[in-house]
């Protein structure tokens, strides 16, 4: 099937008046307030699966230099190619709040958004944010954490799950603290939770997997650990930064 | 023209006249049409790619065996049997290159990890779009008929969904989406056929309403027509957008067409005697009953506190009539025999007690401004009618008004509707999963006569249904056999018997699985006779103590009579037993000193089992497991031996890491564990 050239070149030119309008539609938001820092209220650090909008906004606040939350300051959000930011510039409401949905790309990953406004004298200052994108093999990483691991390796309790970390004589650690995991190797991670700890000259008390869990699972839950741990994790012997 | 013609003749003429002339410009015309093919190629947009690709690995550490492992040209997939054409990775160049994970952009990104190999499947059969296109607009984004567009990476598990059918650990939306499908009723409606033939069954449990003006009245009907979530927030009932009238005349229809059954409101008067029962004892027996393992209310912060397997209670006594609840209480199956509530056996003293605490739970507000007028004929007649045009008896029992089985539009296939058969709202993107997403959300907005009702569906719900539709494909049901995976499937397992009559009025399959059938909140059945000890299983039935202290459901005491107690038991001990080795391998006492010695150096130290178990209370803390303190006197020691072996072979899917045990620290461990009859932690000193 050939399209009509006629057609599609008035399409074309449809579309383009279509945006063309829509960008003259949305005025510029003008600050009417100004504040010195931003601060996370809430929805940072969440773990969605790509492609799809976080469960919980990012919700976002500006304060002034006595720390007092700053209604009506311009908040600008940024992030990498394939988040989508809604809106991508707000003013604070009347708790000097600005509430953002993410929606994260289709590529597993951390993704930082940075967050700008400007002081009284136009001078930036900004806040990055991390949310992770889960993709397959994180998901399965997620789902094991949360049947085998979490209640021991996650101090916070819920209703539904009480954490057993308090009844524990060695503590172990949250899988997102980055300076203890990513200092373990992947082999080092795949022998301890194989092998339990013993086979590290750790504690008894962090079982062995190798029975419970296949390959795949634990790899998997490898794969979940480097996500979300922070700082996070840069892999051995890849080149970063080139392209 | 006379002359033009003439021109051009002459010309050719003297062209023909002239063999050298003739020759050369021949040849350069034949020389530039072989070039075309190449030239087409050169700049074709696939080549662009590769060219982009070349220099774009050059800049990588490992450049070399980038280099080595390209291939030009067009690259292609070929599975005759899955009818896979697949030449994306000509210009996905990088899928199986796993030094290109760190690439944020496409289209030289590496595939992430996946369960199936590239060249197993294919491309399109998960990312859909058109695989032997050769050019980014057809491959990615063709609307034509019997074409597909790229489906958006939030919706990817639902290509897993086309051959499995059972729930998977790396497809939770899928999952999710699968159980909302059936747990809000949406196949009551919309029939979905699987692949292997059986039909998705809807879960919700929706009440009868043949003799609804025995348990409310035609106000309640009508405020919970209107809005069920201003009447609990969790309401799986979705909102058809009635008008007041229409409300008004459905809910006259309802009353007007029940149909009063003797006993439902038998209790009334017994109950409107008597001194008022006293609240804080009604409200210990709701706790000490268990109820909020099923039933959730709101708590003072708004937040929802307890099970949903039965309907949230927070304002339940502003639904129910007093005489009704005693009668529901007595004996909940005699109103709906479907119902997954027990029979709790409560005395009539109790009965009072607790059904006084839960008519207490109101909400004055609710019914506050429904005033509705004694209904007319015609009003009542008006509102069969709309309860037939709503399909209400799509998922309610209602006298007089027939079950139509296909109400809705089939979905068995949805996942492959052809987008040109859609009709879009403006502004909306043309894909299929925008258009499903907008259906579930807002079904109404494609046009005011559409019957279908509005869930009050969050955004990652909407997602879920979305991913679970999307898996509903003609492909998945002309693959090949060996890669149609069927769900799992329900038995039809029914305890026989005088104790099959009791434990069918304690409803105990709503919360245990026995033989394949039955809920999941509770322990496995199967082989209860075979794990535990007779006495045991006696007492506890009796009276149900907690193993597990962190666990916010328990099993609640049903107030059963010595021989009820003894015929359940019996048949539990005789009927649910493992094949696989003899409850009475190895006894219940008698195991040497030194070996139990042994048994407790492994347990605290090989295997740490304290930190999920406690044994001795003074010491140990571990509180995932079950409590471990009198385990002697509750399991069979030829459970605990095997069960340590190989803990998932006899509780599919139980957390307890298997450690791989050698016979020898089986024993021990066993022997040690059945040292531990009466709680005071025997040889359990550290
Ligand atoms: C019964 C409690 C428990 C469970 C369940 C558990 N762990 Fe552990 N884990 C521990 C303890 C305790 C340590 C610390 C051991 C030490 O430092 O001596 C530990 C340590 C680790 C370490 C080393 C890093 C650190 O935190 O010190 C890794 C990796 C680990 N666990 C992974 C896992 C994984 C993966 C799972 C689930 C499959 C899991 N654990 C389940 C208790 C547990």
């Amino acid at each position: 099937m050939k399209a009509n050239p006629w057609i599609t070149g008035m399409l074309a030119v449809t579309a383009c008046t279509g945006c063309m309008h829509q960008k003259a539609s949305a005025p510029a938001l003008k600050a009417k307030a100004t504040g010195t820092a931003i601060v996370v209220v809430s929805g940072d650090k969440q773990l969605g699966g790509i492609g799809a909008r976080l469960s919980q906004p990012l919700v976002l606040q500006v304060n002034d230099d006595q720390g007092n939350a700053v209604t009506g300051a311009k908040v600008d959000l940024t992030g990498p190619r394939g988040v989508v930011l809604d809106p991508a510039e707000v003013l604070t409401d009347d708790n000097g709040q600005a509430t953002i949905k993410v929606t994260l790309s289709g590529i597993p990953g951390r993704y930082e958004v940075t967050a700008s406004s400007q002081d009284a004298h136009g001078k930036p200052f900004t806040l990055s944010v991390a949310e992770f994108a889960a993709g397959y093999q994180q998901e399965v990483g997620y789902e094991v954490n949360e049947k085998y691991c979490s209640r021991c390796h996650n101090p916070d309790s819920t209703v539904e799950q009480v954490s057993n970390y308090d009844n524990l004589a060695v503590k172990p650690h949250a899988f997102t603290s980055g300076d203890i995991y990513n200092k373990l190797s992947e082999s080092d991670l795949s022998n301890i939770i194989e092998h339990g700890g013993p086979a590290m000259n750790r504690s008894a008390l962090m079982p062995p997997y190798e029975w419970t869990l296949n390959k795949a699972e634990i790899q998997a839950m490898i794969a979940y650990i480097r996500l979300v741990s922070d700082p996070p994790y840069m892999a051995p012997g890849v080149v970063y930064g080139k392209h | 023209m006379q002359t033009h013609k003439t021109g051009i003749i002459s010309s050719i003429k003297a062209f023909v006249r002239d063999p050298f002339r003739m020759f050369g410009i021949v040849s350069v015309v034949l020389l530039l049409l072989l070039t075309i093919a190449p030239a087409k190629d050169y700049f074709s947009q696939w080549h662009g790619y590769q060219r982009q690709y070349l220099r774009f690995i050059q800049n990588r550490g490992d450049a070399v065996t980038l280099r080595r492992h390209f291939e030009g040209g067009i690259q292609q997939i070929w599975i005759p049997q899955l009818g896979v054409v697949d030449r994306c990775q000509t210009c996905h160049l990088g899928l199986t290159e796993a030094s290109l994970a760190d690439v944020k952009e496409e289209p030289f990104r590496a595939h992430p990890v996946m369960p199936h190999k590239l060249t197993e499947f294919g491309c399109v059969i998960c990312h859909r779009g058109q695989g032997a296109a050769t050019t980014v607009k057809e491959a990615h984004h063709s609307e034509m008929a019997g074409e597909e567009p790229i489906l958006p990476a939030r919706y990817m598990e639902s290509s897993c969904g086309q051959c499995h059918q059972e729930p998977l650990e790396g497809t939770p939306k899928l999952n999710k989406g699968r159980v909302i499908l059936s747990r809000y009723g949406c196949v009551n409606c919309h029939s979905i056929v699987l692949p292997d033939g059986t039909k998705m069954e809807a879960s919700d449990n929706p009440p009868p309403l043949t003799h609804i003006a025995d348990k409310t009245t035609r106000e309640w009907i009508y405020a919970w027509l209107k809005d069920p979530t201003s009447y609990s927030a969790s309401a799986t009932m979705p909102n058809f957008n009635l008008s007041d009238a229409d409300a008004s005349d459905i809910s006259a229809f309802l009353i007007a067409n029940s149909v009063p059954q003797p006993g439902d409101t038998a209790e009334v008067s017994a109950e409107s005697h008597g001194p008022a029962p006293d609240p804080s004892a009604g409200a210990s027996l709701y706790g000490e009953s268990f109820c909020a393992s099923c039933h959730a209310t709101q708590n003072a912060a708004g937040n929802l506190v307890g099970g949903d397997l039965g309907p949230e209670l927070t304002n339940v006594g502003t639904k129910v009539k007093p005489g009704w609840l005693v009668a529901w209480m007595r004996d909940p199956q005699k109103y709906d025999p479907k119902t997954p509530m027990p029979q709790y056996r409560w005395s009539d003293a109790q009965l009072k007690l607790i059904s006084a605490y839960v008519q207490s739970k109101t909400n004055p507000d609710l019914l506050a401004n429904v005033h509705l007028a004694a209904a007319t004929p015609a009003q009542i007649a008006h509102g069969k009618k709309l309860v037939i045009e709503y399909g209400c008896a799509s998922c309610h029992e209602i006298p007089g008004v027939p079950k139509s089985d296909n109400f809705g539009p089939n979905l068995s296939r949805i996942g492959s509707k052809p987008v040109v058969q859609l009709v879009f709202l403006p502004g909306m993107e043309h894909t299929l999963p925008a258009y499903l997403a907008q259906k579930i959300r807002q079904p109404r907005s494609f046009g005011s006569s559409f019957r279908m009702p509005r869930y009050n569906f969050t955004a990652s719900q909407v997602d879920e249904v979305t991913t679970a539709l999307l898996a509903l494909t003609d492909r998945s049901f002309s693959l090949p056999a060996n890669l149609q995976l069927a769900a799992v499937h329900e038995t039809n397992y029914r305890p026989a018997g005088q104790a099959g009559q009791i434990m069918t009025s304690l409803n105990c399959l709503s919360c245990h699985r026995i033989n394949g059938r039955g809920g999941d909140m509770a322990p496995d059945l199967s082989w209860e006779g075979t794990s535990v000890q007779r006495q045991w299983l006696d007492d506890f039935l009796k009276n149900p103590n907690t193993l597990r202290p962190a666990l916010i459901r328990r099993m609640p005491r049903f107030n059963l009579t010595d021989s009820e107690r003894t015929i359940l038991t019996d048949y539990m001990m005789t009927v649910y037993q493992t094949a696989a080795f003899q409850r009475d391998e190895m006894p219940l006492t008698g195991y040497p000193p030194e070996l139990v010695e042994k048994g407790r150096q492994l347990f605290y130290s090989k295997y740490a089992c304290q930190s999920c178990h406690i044994v001795n209370p003074n010491e140990d803390k571990g509180y995932i497991g079950p409590t471990l303190t009198k385990v002697g006197a509750r399991l069979n020691a030829a459970w605990i031996f095997h069960y340590l072996k190989d803990p998932q072979a006899l509780r599919p899917g139980t957390i307890e890491p298997n450690q791989h045990m050698s016979d020898d620290d089986a024993r021990a461990l066993t022997a040690f564990l059945m040292a531990q009859k009466t709680g005071a932690g025997q040889g359990a000193k550290r």
